[in-house]
């Protein structure tokens, strides 16, 4: 066990953990954030996605250890003075959702995406999505809620 | 006291949508009241059961259903609060938790309005009439001379100056103390009339749904999120091939992992519990165990699944449905064609792995569960546990969803088991490699379909012939078939029978038989190929072999494939009450002309270079849904690569509540089910499981998204003004054609005939190639 200074959406949090435990665990169970949720602890579906200098990181395989003060944005951190961020009210406009337990890293990757592509053609936002998985298949609404955020942030 | 209302519902987990102008008298209390247990069942012949009025005139309805994110809940809010004539904003609607809720039997079958949308309506109806019989005592006027919108009743007495009063006002926080009457909870209903179609207001408008903001805005507490204080976390130990029997555990290898509480083992079940999650993922891992492999290999390997299928000895046969006498009809035929398909294990696979929360505090169990049926799960653990009933109460959260009976079952028995042994509240979570590996998989399906064409190249016989590897079926939150109890070893004496389902079109076909029996796998008992209903449950199957195959009698008929089957359709003469072959052909001709569908026969190779482009269609109905899907495709000649690039899908469920939130759950359910005809599979040697992670398991992803999905909502009732015209229906039937829809469009496009699903890019190159 040691202490670890965490910096999660700007703020400072000091956790006495194993410096080898993932990120997630002591997202969700230490810090009490819901947003980034456990879906296969091998970096596969995107899931646990959290941003890491405007990365797309996923935090179920990232030691607690390697993101000390760094600046760490969860789903709870996207919305700025209780406005939603574009993205997220394109998907509540879309209405994207099915039971929404992927929609953390769908939102997260999106943001990524096009704080690095503000304006990504379909074939970018397929490649820059597919590693983010979502068993209800919205991924249709997705797309759209992509494509319509993208031209609000313009 | 809003604040406290939403801080009191978080920390009790129920799921209420949450409505910023809702206060909370009436309520709080009732939930309060119900939190400390026992929990006795809600009596659903009551009304205060269904449904509470506040004094600010808002109002919560209880039912007995869970919403797996196709807006249900909001579509039972727009057809209660339409008989009972209350504003839609000012209502919310809690779902699926045991000791508050009736038990509508949580969700299944996709039945959620097609039966249990009924009850709902009625006790709503009932009361309004009972409120307007308060207004009409209130105001000393008839009930006919009220009037009622929105909760606010107002006199209509013509000369007189109007007066009016809530709804609030006359019941808020207090309870109805009305009787309804009805044999079972379907049959439930007060005296009042429900209203005609005509004169819903919300029914056919789509409110967004309630539950988005806050799973899109980080708020949603999930039941992966529920904690309690004392909470300690567990994982399991699996055997490391199937049937494998546990000789001994050494403790010591996990006794230095802080935080570490116990092993618990019981037969071949086993599992590790510690303070600490990231603990419990340790332990599982370096708890060294020795298992005996077993005498009999439990499966033959996936790649000769079908080989044993259909050498097997049936366990059981189905009585076969035969229409005229193709037997006799066959050999004197112009042209007999027979072909062979074959559908394999293919698994929910939950995005998120199966979990639940079990907390035995104040001798109570409390489990806190995504599991779609949580009556089901309370009463089962009831049973494993040998605990009352009322002692019991699953608090249903959202979590992620896989339709059907899933792993959650599994995890809330395990949750609920170590809870009881350990007396602390017990957080279980599944592994990606369990949930994919071990949750329960759609029966497999072999077929073999003959059929006949005359001289002029009619359809005069149909044989279909299934073998489904359905053996032992699982049902849901079964004391005796969850795994738990599989792995200990208290099984039923008799595993369940099984199915071989038939096909499900409403075509005329002078000579038809339809057979199936069932086959067992060798270990009839071991697990993880557990067969368990996967959405529909396995109309997919037998669609892919059915719609196939007519697609391959129109290409030897050189019909079109929609004029040969509209063809089918026309030339039956008789119906149902449901319409069902005159709403066939509606979709028919409503999807063609959507899709700009050409008329012309299979195959028509087009496309250039490496692309090959075609088109195929399929139909078919669930209960009293009608759904015809045409796909257009691509194949890449040098991948392999199947893309469905466009979809046209002509659905007809009745009466559609939320037309926006249908389209979504068409949309999902159309790409679910192009995954499972692209992509799916379990795959296994012949001792364990091959298919555990998303690289061994692969899924459709956003690069396999269709261009364009277009959508048309059908009302083909020969009446389809009529006031009572049902709501069916719509959470499965668009899983059925797809795989055919598919098959036949890959022919269309290269003159080759898929007929093993997934069609994976390998599959695809080496049919190609033959």
């Amino acid at each position: 066990m040691a202490a670890m200074n965490l910096l999660v959406n700007g703020k400072r949090h000091t956790v006495e953990v194993e410096p080898s435990t993932p990120l997630l665990y002591v997202l969700r169970n230490d810090l009490d954030l819901a947003g980034p949720r456990f879906g296969c602890g091998l970096g596969q579906c995107g899931a646990c996605t959290v941003l890491i200098r405007g990365e797309a990181v996923r935090s179920c395989v990232r030691p607690v250890s390697q993101v000390q003060d760094v600046e760490i944005t969860t789903l709870e951190g996207l919305a700025k003075d209780g406005q939603l961020h574009p993205i997220q009210q394109a998907w509540i406009d879309e209405q994207v959702p099915a039971c929404g337990f992927c929609q953390n890293g769908q939102i997260l990757t999106a943001k990524a995406l096009l704080d690095k592509t503000p304006n990504p053609t379909d074939a970018q936002i397929r490649d820059g999505m597919k590693n983010t998985l979502c068993r209800c298949m919205t991924y249709y609404r997705i797309n759209a809620a992509v494509k319509l955020a993208a031209r609000r942030l313009a | 006291m809003k604040a406290s209302r939403r801080t009191f519902l978080q920390s009790s987990g129920l799921l209420v949508a949450s409505v910023a102008s809702i206060s909370v008298e009436g309520v709080d209390a009732f939930l309060q009241r119900a939190a400390a247990g026992p929990y006795p069942d809600p009596d659903y012949l009551q009304l205060d059961s269904w449904i509470v009025i506040r004094p600010d005139n808002t109002a919560t309805f209880f039912v007995g259903k869970t919403d797996l994110g196709q807006g249900t809940g909001t579509a039972f809010r727009q057809i209660m609060s339409d008989e009972l004539d209350i504003a839609f904003e000012n209502t919310t609607c809690v779902m699926g938790s045991t000791d508050v809720t009736v038990d509508q039997g949580g969700s299944g079958g996709s039945d959620a309005l097609q039966t249990d949308g009924y009850p709902m309506r009625r006790v709503a109806a009932e009361a309004r009439r009972v409120l307007l019989e308060m207004a009409s005592t209130h105001f000393g006027v008839p009930v006919t001379s009220l009037k009622v919108s929105d909760g606010v009743v107002t006199t209509n007495i013509g000369d007189t100056a109007d007066r009016e009063i809530t709804y609030g006002e006359l019941i808020g926080g207090k309870k109805f103390n009305v009787t309804l009457t009805g044999r079972n909870i379907d049959a439930t209903t007060g005296k009042a009339a429900l209203k005609p179609v005509q004169a819903m207001k919300n029914v056919g408008k789509s409110p967004r749904r309630d539950d988005v903001p806050a799973k899109v805005d980080g708020s949603q507490r999930w039941a992966v999120d529920m904690k309690v204080p004392g909470m300690l976390h567990a994982r399991n130990v699996r055997p490391p091939v199937v049937g494998a029997t546990l000789k001994s555990i050494d403790e010591s290898s996990v006794k230095d992992i802080p935080g570490f509480v116990q092993v618990v083992s019981r037969g071949n079940y086993v599992a590790v519990v510690c303070e600490r999650e990231e603990n419990a993922i340790r332990a599982a891992r370096q708890l060294k165990a020795e298992w005996t492999a077993p005498a009999t290999k439990p499966f033959p390997a996936s790649e000769d699944l079908f080989t044993f299928m259909r050498s097997a000895t049936p366990s059981s046969a189905s009585e076969p449905t035969v229409v005229g006498d193709p037997a006799a009809a066959m050999p004197g035929a112009a042209t007999v064609i027979e072909a062979k398909y074959d559908v394999p294990f293919q698994g929910h696979t939950a995005f998120g792995p199966a979990h639940a929360l079990a907390d035995p505090s104040k001798g109570q169990l409390t489990i806190y569960s995504n599991d779609m049926k949580s009556y089901g799960m309370r009463n089962g653990v009831a049973q494993f546990l040998k605990m009352p009933r009322e002692n019991v109460r699953v608090v249903w959260m959202q979590g992620p969803q896989a339709y059907g009976r899933t792993a959650a079952e599994d995890a809330g028995f395990e949750a609920a088991f170590l809870a009881h042994e350990l007396g602390r509240p017990v957080r279980m979570q599944w592994t990606r490699q369990e949930e994919t590996g071990w949750d329960t998989k759609g029966p497999a399906y072999a077929v073999t379909m003959r059929g006949a064409l005359d001289a002029k190249g009619q359809l005069v016989a149909l044989d279909y012939d299934a073998r489904a590897a359905d053996f032992n079926h699982v049902g849901y939150n079964e004391h005796d078939t969850v795994l738990i109890a599989q792995l200990i070893g208290q099984r039923k004496a008799q595993p369940a029978r099984g199915r071989a389902s038939f096909p499900s079109d409403k075509y005329a076909i002078p000579n038809r038989r339809m057979a199936g029996s069932v086959v067992p796998m060798p270990l009839a008992w071991e697990t993880p190929v557990r067969m368990g209903n996967l959405r529909d449950p396995d109309g997919p199957q037998v669609t892919f072999a059915s719609e196939s195959f007519i697609d391959e009698l129109a290409a030897a008929a050189k019909a079109d494939p929609v004029a040969f089957r509209l063809a089918l359709l026309e030339r039956g003469t008789g119906d149902d009450a449901g319409f069902k072959r005159a709403r066939s052909i509606a979709c028919l001709k409503a999807a063609a002309e959507k899709f700009g569908w050409e008329a012309r026969p299979s195959p028509n190779r087009r496309g250039s270079g490496d692309l090959a482009i075609g088109r195929g269609v399929a139909y078919a109905y669930r209960s009293e849904t009608v759904v015809v899907e045409m796909v257009e495709v691509e194949v890449n000649r040098r991948t392999g690569r199947v893309w469905v690039k466009r979809i046209a899908c002509a659905h007809d469920c009745g009466l559609v509540i939320n037309p926006e939130a249908l389209t979504r759950t068409l949309e999902g359910g159309l790409l679910h089910s192009i995954s499972r005809v692209l992509f799916e599979e379990a795959r296994f040697d012949e001792e364990k499981m091959l298919s555990v992670d998303w690289v061994s398991s692969p899924t459709l992803t956003h690069a396999d998204v269709p261009e364009r999905i277009d959508i048309v909502q059908v009302n083909g009732d020969p009446n389809p003004n009529r006031p009572d015209l049902p709501h069916y229906g719509a959470g499965e039937t668009m899983c059925k054609p797809m795989m055919a829809a598919v098959a036949n469009a890959v022919f269309d496009a290269t003159g080759v005939r898929m007929r093993r699903v997934p069609f994976t890019a390998a599959r695809v190159m080496s049919a190609l190639k033959a």
